[in-house]
C-alpha cells in the first residue's frame, strides 16, 4: 500500500504523519537479511546437512553467528539514527481529521524528527486490485529483539552441539532451530499485521516440532500437539483480530477498505480516528492469542508440557524468545490496546488483570513441582505475566525491560537446568538430584546468579526490570514516587506478592538441586566448555543487563547513562500512544527488596535449616520435612493439592474440551452424517428404485411394452444386453431424472 | 504461432486427450508399456499446451477473456461452440494439466486391482477433456456437456478399480451428480427461455437477464437449481455424503482427481455461471451459502475427528475446507472470491497430495485403520516428513498454500459485498475461525497416530514398508514445490485471479441491490461484466480476430 501513502514534509501539516521514514541506513533499511541468514541455513541444514562433517550444526552456527554481527551492527545504527536522522516522515490522510498531536515537543521536528522508525516494504500479493506487502518496521523493540534472539540463539547453538551430541535427529534439531531463529526474528521485524500473524504461526509450528522432537515416546507428541492445539485456540483471536483491524483502519483511510499496516494501525488509534468498540473487540481477541502464545493464565497450561522438548529448545523457545513472542506483539500494537482497553485511565482491564492473575497462579505453581525445568517453566509464566502487568499499567518500557533482562536470566537457568540433568540424567530435583554444587561449580555458581537475578535482589539484572514493573503500576507515591498512566494498586499488591513467591521457590529449588547430598546414581561431573562457557555469558548478562536503564537521577551515575534503554527502545513517534511515565522511589526499591530478602530467609530457614538438619538426622538426604505442614494441617494439604492439579484445568481442557469434542460431539455429528442425512439418502435411492420397478412392471412392460412390443423386439434386447454391461441400473435412473429435469423445466417456465 | 494459440490454443488443450483415447484405443490391450507411454505423452503435450497458453496470457488483463473462439455449434438450440480463458479459469485449468500427468506417472506401477491399464488411462485421459472443457467453456450447453462428461469415466473408475464396496459408492456418487445436473439443466434451459437471449453463451444470458427484466422470484428459483447442481458437486454440506464414500472407495488416482479437480467443478460454477449471470439473487442466496459453509465446516472437522479410516478423515476433511471456499464466494467481495479460487488451489494440490500418501500407505500397510498405523516415520521417514507437511499445509499454516485460501476467507467474511447481511457473516467468521482450531485437531490427531510413535507389532519388520519411490517422487515433488511456492508468494495465483474476479464482480455486485428500484438495476446492470464478448451482437469472428490484436 505504499503507493497510497502521501509522502509529506510533517511541517506541511497536511495528515498524519505515521512515525515511520522510508528514509535511513542502509542496513536499517535492508534489516530483512537477518532472517534471511538462518532461513538459509534451514535450507541448507535440510538438503545437505547430513552430508557435512558436523551435521549441519556448523551451517546453522555460522549463520546464526552472522545473524548476530548484524543484529549488533543494526544496534548500533539505530542508537545512531535515533537521535541523528532528519529525513522526510511517512503521513497519511485520513477520513477522521480530527488529529491533535499529542506527541510532545519531540514530535516537532521540522523536516522529520528523530525516533522515526524505518520502514521498507515489497509487494507481497494483490487482492481486490490492492498491493499487500511485507517489508520492514525497524525501531527501538524490533532492534532490541534481533540482538537478544541471535544473541540467544547463537548461544543455544554452541551449547546444544554438546547437548544433543549423537542425538537420534542431530541433523533436524539444528535444521528446526535455523527456521526457528529465521521466524522469530521475521516476527519482531514485521511490518504489517498479517505478516505478524504468518510468522507467528511459524513460530508454533517450529516449537511443535522440537517440542515433539522425540516423538517416538507418546507424552512428547502428546506435549507437541496440546502446545500447538492450544496456541491454535489463542490463534482464533488473532485472526479474527486482525480482521476487525484490517477493516477497521480501512474505514478511516479514504479509497482504501483495509490496511494490515501496523504503524498506519497505531498511529490512527492514537489519532482518535478509530471507533473505540473496534478496538475494545479487537484488543479482546488479539489477547486471546497473547494468552495462549505468552502462556498467560488460563491458556498456560501447554507450557509446562512443552519442557518435554530437549533443554536448549526450553531455553531459546520455551523461555527467551518465542513466549514472549505475545508480550513483543502486545508492545507492537500498543495504541491499539492503549486506546482499547483504555490503559491510560487507571481502571483495571483485561491486560492487566490477566497479567497479574498470571504471576501468582504461575509462580504458586512453581512451588509444587519436583521436575527442575517444570519449576522454571512455571517460572517463565509468572514473569511473562510480569510483562503483560506491566503493559497493561502503561509501563511500556518497564515490560521491554523486563523481557530484555529475563531473556538472559531464564535462559541462563534453563541452560544451567539442563547442564546439571545431563549430569544425572534426569531432570527430578527431588529423586535425583541434590549436592551438585561440588561436582559441577560452574553450574551452580551460574545457576545462583541467575536465580539471585530472577528473585530480584539487586544489584542483578532482575531487580531494575522488576522495580521498573513496580514503579508502573503507580501505587506507591510514598517518598517522592508518583505513578505513571494512574494507580494500580491490584497489581502492585500482586507484583509484590509474586516477588516474595519467586524468591522463595528459587531458594527452595538451588536448594533440591545444589545443597544436601545427592540422590542420584552413578557420579555427576561437570559439563564441557560448550555448555560452560554459554552459561557463563548469560550469567555475566544476568549481572550487568539491569544497568542498561538506571532510573532517572540515580545517584553517582551521569544523566548520559541513566535510561539508555528507554531512550533507545521506547519509541516517540506517531505510532506510539502517549504514554507517562512513573517516577521512581527509593522507598518502593528498598520495600520489594525486603520483601524479597524476607522471603528468601523464610525458605531459607525450612531447607537449609530445617531439612538440612533433619537429613542430618535421619541420616538420608531429605527434600522435605517429613512432618511438615502440608502433613499437619489439612488446609495446607488441600491447597498443595490443588496446586498439584494445577488448578485441575488440565482436566477441563484434556478431558472435557478436548475429550468431548473428540469423543461425544464428534460421534453424534458423524452418526448424524450416516443415519439421518445418509438415512434420507438411502431411503431415497431405494423408493426411487421401488417407483422405478412400479413403473416399469405395471406400466412399461404392460402398457408401453405392450405398443412396441411387436415392433422393437430386437431393439429391447439390445437395451437389456447394454444395461447388463453396466454395473448398476444407471442409465434408467440417467433416462427417470433427464425426464423429470425437461418436465420440471417446462413447468418451472409455464408458471414463474 | 501467436495466432494459432488465440485460435486453436484452448480447443487443442481440451480434445489432445481425446486423441490420445483415439490412439489408445487401436493398440491391443497386452502392449501396457506403450499404453502408459501415450497416455503420458499426451497429458504432457496438453502440459506443453497449457504452458504456451500461460506464455501467450496477457497477465495485465486477466479479465478479459483470452483466446476466445465462438462458433455457432447447435444451430437449433442457439448453443455455441464458445471457449475463452480469464484469471479465474486459468489457475484452474493449470491446477488440471498439472494433476493428470502425475498421476499418470504415479500409477505406472501400481495400477489397482482389476489392473488394466489401458482402460484406466483411457478413463483419466477422456476425464481430463471433462475438466479442461468445463474451465474453458463460455457456453451453457458447452459447459453442461463437459461437466457431464467427467461423469462417467469417474462412476467406472470407481465402480470398476475401486474398494470392497464400491457398486454402493459409484451409485451414490453417479446418482448424487446426476441429481444435480438435472436441476441444474432446469435452470439453464429455464434462464435461456427466460431471457430470451440469443444464445447460451455466458455473456449474453447475463445481459439479457437484465434487459428482459426476470422477475426477481425466476431469478432466485434458477439460482437455487443452479445451488442445487453446483452444491452437490462441490460438495456442501447436506449434499455431501457421497464424497466420503466415493473416496473411500475409489482408486487413489481417483480420488486425487476427484479432490484436487472434479470438487471445483462445483465452486467454479458458482463463480463463472451462477453469481455474474444472477447476482441478484446471489445476493439473496448468499446467507443461507454462508450458512452451509460454516455448517460444513464445522460439521466437516467433527466428522473427521470421528473417523477411523485415513482416507475417509482426508475424504472429510474435503467438506470442511470446500466450506471455507463456499464462504468465500459467499461473501460476494473481491477478497472473498479471490480466496476461494486460492482455496480451490490450495485444497486441490494439499488433499490431492494426502490422497497420494493415504495410496502409498494403504500400498504398504495394506490398511489405513488409523488404530493399526504408527511410526511411519520410523519406517518411511522421508514420507512421513511429506505427511507432515501436507498436514500442516491442510490445517492451514502460514508459509503454505493452504493458509491463502483460509485466513482471506475469513476476513472477507468480516465484510460481506453490498446487500449481504455483515452480523450474520461476522458470526460465520468466528465460527468459520473456530473451523482453523478443530482442523489443527484431526490433523494432528492423524499425524500423530499414523506418523509418530513406533511402528506396530504386526508391521514392525515388514520389508515392504519402504520409503517413497521414483514414481512416488516423480508425482509428488511438483505438488510439494508449488504448495511451499504458493505460501510464501501467494500473489503467483492472486495476480491471475484478481483482475477478473473485480471485473465479474465490480459491475454488478458493487450497487447494492437492495437499495435499488429495478429499473436502476437496470441502469447500473450488468451489461458490461463481459465487455469483451459481450459488445456487440454478433459472436462469431468479431471476436477472435479483437482478441488477435489484444494477444498481439
Amino acid at each position: 500500500m505504499t503507493d497510497l501513502l502521501t509522502l509529506a514534509a510533517s511541517a506541511a501539516g497536511s495528515g498524519l504523519p505515521l512515525g515511520i521514514t522510508e528514509g535511513g541506513a542502509w542496513l536499517l533499511r535492508n534489516v530483512w537479511l537477518i532472517p534471511l541468514l538462518p532461513a538459509l541455513s534451514f535450507v541448507g541444514i535440510l538438503f545437505f546437512g547430513k552430508r557435512l562433517p558436523k551435521g549441519g550444526s556448523e551451517l546453522g552456527i555460522a549463520f546464526v553467528g552472522i545473524a548476530f554481527v548484524l543484529a549488533l551492527f543494526t544496534a548500533v545504527a539505530w542508537i545512531d539514527h535515533r537521535d541523528d536522522f532528519h529525513g522526510e516522515e511517512v503521513t497519511r490522510t485520513v477520513a477522521v481529521a480530527e488529529h491533535h498531536d499529542e506527541h510532545g515537543d519531540e514530535h516537532h521536528g521540522g523536516h522529520g524528527h528523530p525516533s522515526l522508525a524505518v520502514h521498507n516494504t515489497v509487494t507481497w500479493f494483490q487482492s481486490n486490485g490492492v498491493e499487500f506487502t511485507v517489508g520492514t518496521l525497524v525501531d527501538g523493540p524490533a532492534v532490541m529483539m534481533l540482538v537478544v534472539v541471535t544473541l540467544v540463539s547463537l548461544l543455544v547453538h554452541v551449547y546444544s552441539t554438546d547437548y544433543v551430541a549423537g542425538d537420534r535427529r542431530y541433523t533436524h534439531f539444528f535444521a528446526f532451530l535455523s527456521l526457528f531463529s529465521a521466524s522469530m526474528l521475521l516476527l519482531v521485524v514485521s511490518e504489517n499485521t498479517l505478516q505478524l500473524l504468518v510468522a507467528w504461526e511459524l513460530v508454533g509450528v517450529c516449537s511443535f516440532a522440537l517440542i515433539g522432537h522425540w516423538w517416538e515416546e507418546k507424552p512428547n507428541s502428546d506435549a507437541a500437539l496440546k502446545a500447538f492445539l492450544t496456541n491454535r485456540v489463542g490463534d482464533m483471536g488473532l485472526l479474527v483480530g486482525v480482521t476487525i483491524l484490517f477493516f477497521t483502519v480501512g474505514s478511516a483511510l479514504p479509497g482504501q477498505f483495509g490496511s494490515f499496516s501496523i504503524a498506519e494501525t497505531n498511529a490512527l488509534a492514537n489519532a482518535g480516528a478509530l471507533s473505540h468498540t473496534a478496538l475494545l473487540v479487537a484488543s479482546c481477541c488479539l489477547m486471546a492469542a497473547v494468552m495462549s502464545k505468552s502462556g498467560q493464565f488460563f491458556l498456560h497450561t501447554w507450557l509446562p508440557d512443552a519442557m518435554a522438548g530437549p533443554t536448549p529448545v526450553s531455553a531459546l523457545i520455551h523461555a527467551a524468545t518465542m513466549v514472549v513472542a505475545g508480550v513483543f506483539m502486545i508492545a507492537r500494537m500498543y495504541g491499539v490496546f492503549f486506546e482499547g482497553f483504555s490503559i491510560g485511565g487507571s481502571s483495571i482491564n483485561m491486560m492487566a488483570l490477566v497479567g497479574g492473575l498470571t504471576t501468582l497462579v504461575g509462580a504458586s505453581l512453581a512451588f509444587v513441582q519436583s521436575d527442575i525445568k517444570k519449576v522454571l517453566a512455571y517460572s517463565t509464566i509468572s514473569q511473562l505475566g510480569y510483562m503483560v502487568m506491566a503493559l497493561g499499567v502503561g509501563a511500556w518500557t518497564a515490560a521491554m525491560f523486563h523481557l530484555f533482562t529475563h531473556a538472559f536470566f531464564k535462559a541462563c537457568l534453563f541452560l544451567g537446568s539442563g547442564s546439571a540433568a545431563h549430569a544425572v540424567h534426569s531432570f527430578d530435583m527431588k529423586a535425583d538430584m541434590g549436592g551438585l554444587r561440588k561436582e559441577m561449580p560452574h553450574t551452580f555458581r551460574t545457576f545462583v546468579i541467575g536465580s539471585i537475578a530472577l528473585a530480584g535482589l539487586p544489584p542483578l539484572a532482575g531487580f531494575w526490570s522488576k522495580d521498573e514493573i513496580l514503579v508502573g503500576t503507580g501505587g506507591w507515591g510514598l517518598f517522592g514516587g508518583t505513578g505513571g498512566n494512574g494507580a494500580y494498586t491490584f497489581m502492585l499488591v500482586m507484583g509484590i506478592a509474586t516477588a516474595a513467591l519467586t524468591a522463595a521457590y528459587m531458594t527452595r529449588c538451588v536448594y533440591l538441586t545444589f545443597f544436601g547430598e545427592f540422590r542420584g546414581h552413578g557420579h555427576p561431573h561437570e559439563s564441557g566448555p560448550r555448555i560452560v562457557v554459554p552459561l557463563w555469558i548469560l550469567a555475566g548478562l544476568a549481572i550487568v543487563a539491569g544497568f542498561l536503564n538506571l532510573p532517572k537521577g540515580f545517584p553517582l551515575v551521569p544523566d548520559s547513562l541513566q535510561e539508555r534503554f528507554g531512550h533507545f527502545v521506547e519509541p516517540v513517534a506517531g505510532y506510539f500512544p502517549t504514554i507517562a511515565h512513573g517516577t521512581p522511589s527509593w522507598s518502593l526499591a528498598i520495600f520489594s527488596t525486603l520483601v524479597v530478602a524476607a522471603a528468601i530467609g523464610v525458605a531459607y530457614r525450612y531447607y537449609f535449616v530445617k531439612v538440612e538438619a533433619a537429613s542430618k538426622a535421619c541420616g538420608k538426604s531429605l527434600t522435605e520435612l517429613p512432618n511438615g505442614p502440608t502433613t499437619k494441617y489439612p488446609l495446607a494439604r488441600r491447597g498443595h493439592n490443588l496446586l498439584v492439579q494445577k488448578y485441575y484445568l488440565d482436566h477441563l481442557y484434556t478431558d472435557v474440551i478436548a475429550g468431548g469434542t473428540k469423543g461425544p460431539l464428534a460421534d453424534v455429528a458423524y452418526s448424524v452424517n450416516q443415519n439421518v442425512i445418509d438415512g434420507v439418502v438411502n431411503a431415497a435411492g431405494e423408493n426411487a428404485v421401488k417407483a422405478g420397478n412400479l413403473v416399469y412392471h405395471r406400466f412399461d412392460q404392460l402398457v408401453v411394452d405392450g405398443v412396441v412390443n411387436t415392433s422393437g423386439r430386437a431393439s429391447s434386447g439390445a437395451g437389456e444386453e447394454l444395461r447388463k454391461i453396466q454395473t448398476g441400473k444407471v442409465q434408467g435412473y440417467a433416462a427417470i431424472l433427464f425426464a423429470a429435469a425437461t418436465v420440471l423445466a417446462g413447468v418451472f417456465i409455464v408458471i414463474v | 504461432m501467436e495466432n494459432l494459440l488465440d485460435g486453436w490454443g484452448l480447443t487443442v488443450a481440451t480434445f489432445s486427450p481425446l486423441v490420445g483415447v483415439a490412439v489408445m484405443l487401436l493398440i491391443p490391450k497386452d502392449q501396457e508399456e506403450r499404453h502408459k507411454l501415450i497416455a503420458l505423452v499426451t497429458s504432457l503435450w496438453v502440459a506443453f499446451v497449457s504452458v504456451l497458453l500461460l506464455i501467450g496470457f496477457d497477465l495485465d488483463h486477466t479479465d478479459r477473456l483470452q483466446f476466445v473462439v465462438d462458433k455457432v455449434w447447435i444451430d437449433v438450440i442457439s448453443s455455441h461452440y464458445a471457449v475463452g480463458l480469464d484469471g479465474m479459469s486459468l489457475p484452474l485449468l493449470l491446477l488440471t494439466v498439472l494433476v493428470v500427468p502425475l498421476c499418470i506417472v504415479y500409477s505406472w506401477n501400481h495400477f489397482p486391482e482389476p489392473r488394466n491399464p489401458k482402460a484406466f488411462l483411457i478413463l483419466i485421459l477422456i476425464l481430463e477433456t471433462g475438466m479442461i472443457g468445463t474451465f474453458v467453456a463460455q457456453d451453457l450447453v458447452l459447459f453442461f456437456v463437459f461437466f457431464e462428461v467427467v461423469l462417467l469415466p469417474m462412476f467406472f473408475m470407481i465402480a470398476v478399480w475401486g474398494g470392497p464396496n464400491r457398486r454402493y459408492a459409484s451409485l451414490k456418487f453417479f446418482l448424487f451428480t446426476l441429481f444435480g445436473s438435472a436441476l441444474m439443466l432446469v435452470s439453464f434451459l429455464a434462464l435461456f427461455f427466460l431471457t430470451g437471449a440469443e444464445s447460451f453463451v455466458f455473456a449474453d444470458l447475463a445481459d439479457n437477464v437484465v434487459a428482459h427484466g426476470v422477475s426477481r422470484t425466476a431469478q432466485l428459483w434458477i439460482f437455487g437449481g443452479m445451488l442445487l447442481g453446483f452444491g452437490i458437486k462441490v460438495p456442501m454440506f447436506p449434499f455431501h455424503t457421497w464424497l466420503p464414500d466415493a473416496h473411500t472407495e475409489a482408486p487413489t488416482v481417483g480420488s486425487v482427481i476427484l479432490a484436487a479437480v472434479l470438487l471445483k467443478l462445483g465452486t467454479y460454477g458458482f463463480i463463472r455461471i451462477a453469481i455474474p449471470i444472477l447476482p441478484e439473487a446471489a445476493v439473496e442466496w448468499a446467507p443461507w451459502i454462508g450458512l452451509l459453509a460454516v455448517i460444513g465446516i464445522i460439521y466437516g472437522a467433527l466428522g473427521c475427528l470421528a473417523q477411523t479410516d485415513m482416507k475417509r478423515l482426508i475424504a472429510f476433511s474435503s467438506v470442511a475446507h470446500m466450506g471455507f471456499v463456499m464462504l468465500g464466494i459467499a461473501t460476494l467481495t473481491d477478497f472473498g472470491i479471490n480466496a476461494a479460487i486460492m482455496g480451490m488451489v490450495a485444497h486441490g494440490l494439499i488433499t490431492g497430495m494426502l490422497f497420494f500418501l493415504a495410496g502409498s500407505m494403504k500400498e504398504r500397510y495394506h490398511t489405513l485403520e488409523i488404530s493399526r498405523l504408527g511410526g511411519l516415520l520410523v519406517q518411511a521417514p522421508r514420507m512421513g516428513w511429506v505427511f507432515g507437511l501436507c498436514a500442516m499445509a491442510s490445517l492451514g499454516l502460514p508459509g503454505l498454500a493452504g493458509f491463502w485460501g483460509e485466513f482471506p476467507a475469513i476476513l472477507s467474511a468480516y465484510s460481506p459485498g453490498n446487500g449481504v447481511p455483515v452480523e450474520t457473516f461476522r458470526t460465520f467468521m468466528v465460527v468459520a475461525a473456530l473451523g482453523t482450531v478443530l482442523a489443527a485437531g484431526y490433523l494432528l490427531w492423524l499425524l500423530q497416530r499414523a506418523a509418530f510413535g513406533t511402528p506396530k507389532e504386526e508391521f514392525a519388520d515388514d520389508p515392504h514398508i519402504t520409503d517413497a519411490t521414483r514414481e512416488e517422487w516423480i508425482a509428488w515433488a511438483p505438488m510439494i514445490a508449488l504448495i511451499v511456492a504458493i505460501g510464501i508468494y501467494p500473489n503467483l495465483v492472486f495476480r491471475v485471479t484478481d483482475g477478473a474476479v473485480d471485473a465479474s464482480l465490480h459491475e454488478c455486485l458493487q450497487v447494492n441491490a437492495s437499495e435499488l428500484t429495478s429499473e436502476q438495476a437496470e441502469a447500473l446492470g450488468c451489461a458490461d461484466i463481459y465487455d469483451v464478448a459481450g459488445t456487440d451482437d454478433g459472436h462469431g469472428d468479431g471476436h477472435a480476430d479483437e482478441h488477435a490484436a489484444v494477444g498481439g
